[in-house]
């Protein structure tokens, strides 16, 4: 464990894997914009089932009426009219890897896809741009009826009627301008569901991949984890950059019945032209306990709260999470918990850094329901500045409606000692080694709640973000 | 000194936010030899330290300080570092994200230039832990993160015996020791005399650390001066008269030297 720590920050790590862009081959590039006209065009390139045909429809109608948020970072540079909401890679989704085109394996071979998968995953997912291009799961994993799918496959197969009644029933398309916009146009994404008593060992991974120039990706995830159950999932995202926006609005839709438990790790690496408008919320039954590990270090702007409503008595949940904002980078990132049960608990970790001018804007709300007696909850936020030029906000709301909640907030602002860096000098590391190490060991909440390869990723992410940042 | 010189510290002047705390030290030290530098609290022995560490906080504002004939006077801390310079830290800092184990490994490789063979380094690693009366599992700790004072001041050690410098400074290691801890430390100290054959700047104003050790010369500092040099002697006469003495004297000498 200590050695391979140690090779991630000796070791050089090499940029280029996230920012080769391959030359568009794309089977179906729908024209910019959004009109009723492009969404029905949507829908029949898709096949939908008559019922999401019009809830598209009717997403597109909640859209144009709903307005902006009027709080967060600006979205000015993001002109919906001009992004593609659908760019249909040239290829059918794949169970096989090698009937996958090569410009695309060749995009997932660098940044490990497949590797992973033969290493230490039960079910790999790859998309590429708007449509999932692989999709494969371990036969014995598939034995103990564990669905692992493409969202489209699963809209027309066996779990068609579990789709409908689940399909953006937690973030609905009245939540917000960019749920609505979602609701209108999402593409891919990833159905996964455990049955009852069920526990996989290791982990269910997606990979979304944004490859063509000024599009829109809007997967959607949607997971259950039946009673008893027990999983893990992981979801990672990279884009290269282009100088035109990008735009990320997927939804990540949890659902976490009695005594079950969800792990949904998210490591986002998106370019720093992405607009990241992401929807993440679980439902918490009796008993069951949703863990959030999340780090969060590209796009030009992320706004990201992923919410849990702890509905089931004795439901828990806990977050973990590290952002890293750099040059131009605005990450307005935190955690929403809705404490409804009795006797839930809730725990928040967070560390933000900012860097070269970055703005880093942690947001925390709590909610204590009336019924809700005996809730708990702990929110503890750390936030490091690398210069004077950078802002780190902790934003921080709570409404308690009970007398017996237990609840505490922390919130530390600190900058890098430089006795620290003194310190593991005097032993021979370089300056930059140094800070990269107490950056990395000030992130150790979030990389050690991750697997190995993704806790080395994370080391590698924070290095890469670190080079030249001294003088 | 008897030996050929390793550190040779010439007219050396330090400043620290405005304000001179060295006005201009001399200091040798041999390949091969103990040194004891002694004084009062608050007179500069630590930023003596720091100064020849390197430490850019503290501005050297005079002089030069020669590590084996080569002026490193204006060289980065890593590189005087490479070059076999080791401070063990009076308060180590707790630093997050690295065990001990990794941190002496990387520190290691960084020193010798090439990647070490796992098996060789933990085996050393653990033994000179046994010799520390280290309990294992604090390899795999964060850096000296939650330990306790005791435990902070043998993992410096350990990275002194591991890392095997060519000039090791002591800054107050004994400080805050229970007899039990400074007899381990001080066996440790004995051990790496022994080993390598570095030479040692023990800072301290107690004696007891000493005890296992065969001092050289010993160096009194008071007020950003070395106001005496002498022998294994000096050590015992100021452990019987304590520095007031010294003081009186040298007001003494600076008396005779303005008649």
């Amino acid at each position: 464990m200590a050695d391979t720590k140690e090779k991630s920050y000796v070791e050089d790590i090499d940029r280029s894997v996230y920012d080769i862009r391959d030359e568009e081959h794309d089977a179906y590039r729908m024209q910019e914009g959004l009109t009723p006209a492009i969404v029905d065009q949507l829908s029949k390139e898709k096949n939908d089932p008559v019922w999401m045909q019009q809830f598209r429809l009717q997403s597109l109608q909640i859209y144009n009426e709903m307005p902006l948020p009027d709080w967060g970072p600006s979205i000015e540079g993001l002109d919906i009219d001009h992004i593609a909401t659908y760019v249909r890679p040239n290829t059918k989704m794949q169970n096989d890897w090698k009937n996958v085109p090569q410009d695309i394996k060749d995009t997932f071979e660098r940044l490990g896809i497949p590797k992973a998968e033969r290493k230490s995953l039960a079910g790999v997912g790859a998309q590429y741009d708007s449509e999932l291009v692989y999709h494969n799961v371990r036969d014995e994993v598939a034995a103990e009826g564990v669905v692992y799918t493409d969202m489209e496959s699963a809209l027309k197969g066996e779990y068609a009627d579990m789709v409908h009644k689940y399909f953006m029933k937690l973030v609905t398309p009245h939540d917000h301008k960019f749920a609505a916009l979602h609701g209108a146009v999402w593409s891919g994404g990833s159905f996964v569901y455990v049955p009852k008593g069920v526990h996989l060992s290791i982990p269910l991974q997606s990979y979304f991949r944004l490859n063509a120039k000024g599009a829109g990706q809007f997967e959607h995830t949607l997971i259950i984890v039946d009673e008893g159950a027990s999983l893990h999932f992981i979801e990672g995202c990279s884009a290269p950059k282009y100088n035109v926006a990008n735009l990320h609005a997927g939804c990540v839709e949890l659902f976490v019945k009695k005594n079950a438990h969800l792990r949904y790790s998210t490591i986002e690496n998106w370019s720093k032209n992405m607009y990241n408008l992401n929807t993440k919320r679980a439902l918490v039954e009796e008993g069951g306990t949703i863990e959030w590990v999340s780090g969060s270090f590209g796009s030009h702007v992320g706004c990201l709260y992923p919410m849990s409503i702890l509905k089931g008595d004795n439901s828990r949940m806990e977050f973990t999470g590290v952002t890293f904002a750099g040059a131009g980078q605005n990450l307005d990132t935190g955690a929403k918990v809705v404490h409804a049960g009795k006797n839930t608990s809730s725990y928040m970790n967070t560390r933000s850094i900012s860097k070269s001018g970055g703005i880093s804007t942690f947001r925390s709300s709590v909610v204590v329901e009336k019924n809700a007696s005996g809730a708990k909850s702990s929110v503890s936020c750390q936030s490091l500045m690398l210069d004077s030029e950078s802002r780190s906000d902790t934003i921080p709301a709570m409404d308690i409606r009970t007398k017996d909640a237990s609840i505490g907030h922390e919130a530390k602002i600190g900058s890098i000692s430089d006795d620290a860096v003194f310190y593991l000098m005097s032993r021979g590391m370089s300056e930059e080694d140094a800070r990269a190490l107490i950056v990395s060991g000030f992130a150790d909440n979030v990389s050690k709640e991750l697997p190995l390869e993704y806790a080395v990723e994370m080391n590698n992410l924070i290095r890469l973000e670190m080079k030249g940042s001294i003088g | 000194m008897k030996n050929a010189s390793l550190l040779e510290i010439q007219g050396l002047r330090v400043r620290v936010e405005d304000k001179e705390i060295l006005h201009g030290v001399d200091l040798t030290v041999g390949k091969d030899e103990t040194h004891v530098l002694m004084g009062p609290n608050g007179t500069g022995k630590s930023t003596l330290g720091y100064a020849i560490t390197g430490n850019p906080a503290y501005e050297i504002t005079g002089g030069q300080i020669l590590f084996e004939g080569e002026d490193i006077t204006a060289l980065p801390v890593n590189e005087r570092a490479h070059k076999g310079i080791f401070l063990s830290f009076q308060n180590p800092l707790e630093v997050p994200g690295v065990t001990l184990s990794a941190f002496i490994r990387s520190a290691l490789e960084q020193r010798t230039g090439s990647r070490l063979r796992l098996w060789d380094f933990k085996k050393k690693l653990k033994e000179t832990m046994a010799l520390l009366h280290m309990d294992e599992s604090y390899a795999e700790r964060d850096l000296n993160v939650g330990f306790s004072g005791g435990e902070k001041k043998k993992a410096e050690i350990l990275q002194m015996l591991m890392l095997e410098p060519k000039l090791a400074i002591l800054d107050e290691t004994d400080s805050g020791l229970d007899v039990d801890a400074v007899r381990i430390v001080s066996e440790g100290v004995r051990l790496f005399r022994e080993r390598t054959h570095g030479s040692l700047l023990i800072i301290t104003h107690s004696t007891r650390i000493l005890e296992a050790l065969h001092v050289d010369a010993a160096h009194v500092m008071e007020e950003g001066v070395i106001v005496k040099n002498g022998g294994a002697d000096l050590v015992d006469e100021i452990n019987e008269n304590g520095f007031q003495v010294l003081q009186s004297e040298s007001e003494e000498s600076g008396e005779n030297g303005n008649g």
